[in-house]
């Protein structure tokens, strides 16, 4: 392995070439996340005219109340369906392209498409399409005898919202692996061929071990996108509902936050929220990270 | 020297003089009004504006009322509120137990030159806004109650007579079934707002307390009690005829899509606040019939009378005098009775003084618009009972969330309606005491 030094003429120029990056990380990150710790241990009224001082009150109250505790499991469920459909579609799409020759060009813009769709906007369209009087999904499911209405079944809902955050996530994801692909040697898989492995065992044998590690980088972006992104595809559709069977953990935040004006409360969800995320990534380069081969 | 000087004096004349031009006072108010609304509002502004010269008031749409709600207490905190904002009648709890961030109108009007008479507005309407002193907190601007809407094409299509509304559940019930049975319309009612309509209102228009304590009027620390028997064997019936295919849920948000299925003729009957006579209106071509909201007649004391919904101006902390003088100038034109009775007559929403509502007799509004009193008659019919005049909890604006929830978990067939009450009333009553806690 060649690693490469590049050495600065004096001391203080790379400081200062990271410098705009610390900055902006300091600003709109760690300031901010400083804030919600400080103030999750704080009970305000909206106003910010009384504060106290609670400790880890806002804490025990959130693991104390069952709708928050159910809001975790609606996130796991959310999470693990929205990711791997998400991918395994953009790999299934990605592999199709990758054996095309002349169109793929013209197929992999119309893939990518979707991702300039703002997400409010993608939580409507597929509200439209689903929406239980007027949605023309809604009435291709009933003339095959199933009688949708994610308003008040809510399987239906989190199905979705899962299909809306998944097609919206599905061109970055479909990028990615189409460029994974591509940097691997045709030689390879030639070389399989001929000792003669079919299509699928060279897929899995070959392609896929040497894709891990766009794999690995796409599940890391994924869960973070299913769990801070889907927000506002969330809000479009389903709001939440019906009942709470939507109500994933970011979107209790912004409901007791912004609605509820909790701040406390809402503070605690964060920081509880960043050190879910900060753990799983964490893992998923410690652990898995070790599997992957570069 | 000199000449830097004379340079000097021409800089300062050249910044001052515009600024000597227009010595108006600028206020500045953030309001939900948006579409035909917000249009409205906009006129009433530049109307304001022309009729004087000492201020300038500037209305900015700010979004949903949650949002705008939110938004002018996250200025607050950050020192850049606005002078006045509206709040919708649920965030009144919050903005009530803000002293130091607002400004009561009562005291506003008295301490700012304005001759202010709160008996001049409707009691109904003002009785939401008062504290136990019987002093005005806040402004009345938009407040409707929900009433009956019908489809009279689709009645006579299900040979009932179509000039007969619904008057108790019963009818609604038995008129729906003729409706779906005949295929006139896919289903027969739909509402609007859950939490508003079919349990406040519900409760109010039958005479059961929503609260303790005067349903909250009387102490923040109350507690809610929507899970009586009226209440109960309601839910159970609409969650009977939605099985049935009576009743549909126009979900999310407790019926945001109840509208629609009015419009488009999938349902023949809808609740909905007075103030939606506008836009029923614009959006169907079918012969409308309106009416009050349906009621138990077993129920002893019904129909009681039924509560208001909207939202007020409130002023808030943090303004200069001359400022004030400007909002209070302000409201007092906002509630001329010219201005009242074209806004009222606009929106469908209540006519918030006694004036308005006669000026627009005067003018002859309701014998062209028949059944746009239907309101005013509503909240009127009786003399409002401790259990009807409203309600007043604290975290109100996420109690209404619960309760969407809890008939979504109903609906789905998870709770039974004394379940889904109950656990309503449960969760509601901690939302409260969180509030008291923070608050107290």
């Amino acid at each position: 392995m060649q690693t490469k030094r590049t050495t600065f003429r004096s001391w203080w120029l790379p400081y200062l070439l990271v410098a705009p990056q610390l900055a902006i990380t300091l600003v709109f990150f760690i300031w901010p996340a400083g804030q919600a710790v400080y103030q999750s241990f704080l009970r305000e009224d909206p106003f910010g005219l009384s504060t106290t001082w609670v400790g880890l009150r806002n804490y025990i109250r959130l693991f104390d109340s069952a709708e928050y505790l159910a809001s975790f499991e609606t996130t796991v469920i959310f999470t693990v369906c929205t990711a791997s459909l998400s991918m395994g579609l953009s790999l299934l799409l990605a592999v199709a392209v990758d054996r095309m020759i002349r169109t793929a060009s013209v197929y992999t813009t119309l893939v990518v498409w979707p991702y300039a769709v703002a997400p409010a906007i993608a939580g409507i369209l597929w509200w439209f399409m689903f929406n239980p009087s007027f949605g023309i999904l809604t009435y291709v499911l009933e003339m095959v005898g199933y009688d949708w209405n994610h308003r008040l079944n809510g399987e239906d809902a989190m199905t979705l919202v899962v299909l809306a955050s998944a097609w919206k996530q599905i061109s970055y994801n479909f990028l990615f692996f189409v460029a994974g692909l591509q940097s691997i040697p045709m030689s390879l898989r030639e070389a399989a061929a001929i000792d003669g492995a079919g299509p699928v065992k060279r897929f899995f044998t070959v392609v896929f071990p040497l894709l891990s590690p766009t794999t690995f980088f796409l599940l890391v972006v994924n869960i973070n996108y299913t769990m801070f992104d889907t927000f506002s595809t969330i809000d479009a559709s389903t709001a939440g509902g019906p009942g709470q069977a939507t109500t994933i953990l970011v979107y209790k935040v912004y409901e007791d936050g912004v609605k509820g004006l909790n701040l406390g409360s809402s503070a605690a969800q964060s920081v509880i929220l960043m050190s879910i995320v900060i753990a799983l990534t964490f893992i998923q380069f410690r652990f898995i990270e070790r599997r992957v081969q570069y | 020297m000199q000449r830097n000087l004379i340079a000097g004096l021409a800089l300062t004349t050249a910044l001052v003089a515009p600024l000597a031009a227009s010595a108006q006072t600028e206020i500045s108010w953030w309001h939900a009004m948006g579409g035909a609304l917000g249009e409205k509002v906009d006129e009433i502004v530049a109307n304001y504006n022309a009729s004087q010269d000492e201020y300038h008031l500037t209305a900015t749409y700010r979004g949903s009322y949650t949002e705008t709600m939110t938004a002018a207490i996250a200025a607050f905190r950050a020192g850049e509120q606005p002078n006045l904002v509206q709040v919708f009648e649920v965030g009144t709890g919050t903005m009530m137990a803000a002293e130091g961030a607002v400004y009561p109108v009562y005291q506003l009007m008295e301490e700012h030159g304005q001759n202010f008479d709160p008996s001049v507005y409707l009691p109904a309407v003002a009785g939401y806004y008062t504290n136990t002193d019987g002093q005005m907190l806040s402004m009345p601007f938009n407040s409707s109650t929900p009433i009956l809407y019908y489809n009279k094409d689709i009645f006579a299509e299900a040979g009932l007579d179509a000039d007969v509304a619904p008057e108790t559940w019963a009818d609604v019930e038995e008129m729906s079934r003729k409706i779906v049975d005949s295929g006139a319309a896919e289903c027969g009612f739909t509402t609007g707002w859950i939490s508003w309509v079919q349990l406040e209102n519900l409760s109010a228009w039958h005479n059961q307390p929503i609260g303790t304590n005067e349903n909250g009027f009387g102490s923040i620390d109350s507690e809610m009690t929507v899970n009586g028997p009226v209440q109960i064997r309601h839910w159970e019936n609409l969650a009977k005829w939605e099985d049935e295919g009576l009743f549909k849920y126009g979900g999310p948000g407790g019926g945001a899509d109840s509208a629609p299925a009015f419009y488009s003729g999938e349902c023949a009957i809808y609740m909905n606040s007075s103030a939606s006579r506008a836009g029923v209106l614009a959006n169907t071509d079918f012969d409308l019939g309106l009416g009050m909201l349906p009621y138990y007649a077993d129920v002893e004391g019904a129909p009681q009378n039924s509560i208001i919904g909207g939202a007020t101006l409130w002023t808030l902390a943090g303004a200069s005098d001359a400022q004030y003088d400007g909002v209070a100038s302000f409201l007092t034109y906002l509630s001329s009775a010219e201005v009242q009775a074209d806004w009222h007559q606009f929106t469908g929403y209540l006519p918030i003084t006694n004036a308005a509502y006669e000026l627009s007799q005067q003018q002859g509004y309701y014998d062209e618009n028949p059944g746009a009193d239907i309101a005013i008659k509503q909240i009127t019919l009786n003399e409002p009972t401790a259990n009807s005049k409203g309600l007043r909890f604290g975290n109100y604006v996420q109690i209404r969330g619960v309760i969407d929830e809890e008939f979504e978990n109903l609906l789905s067939g998870n709770k039974t309606a004394e379940e889904a009450l109950n656990d309503l009333v449960e969760r509601g009553n901690s939302l409260i005491a969180d509030f008291v806690e923070a608050n107290g």
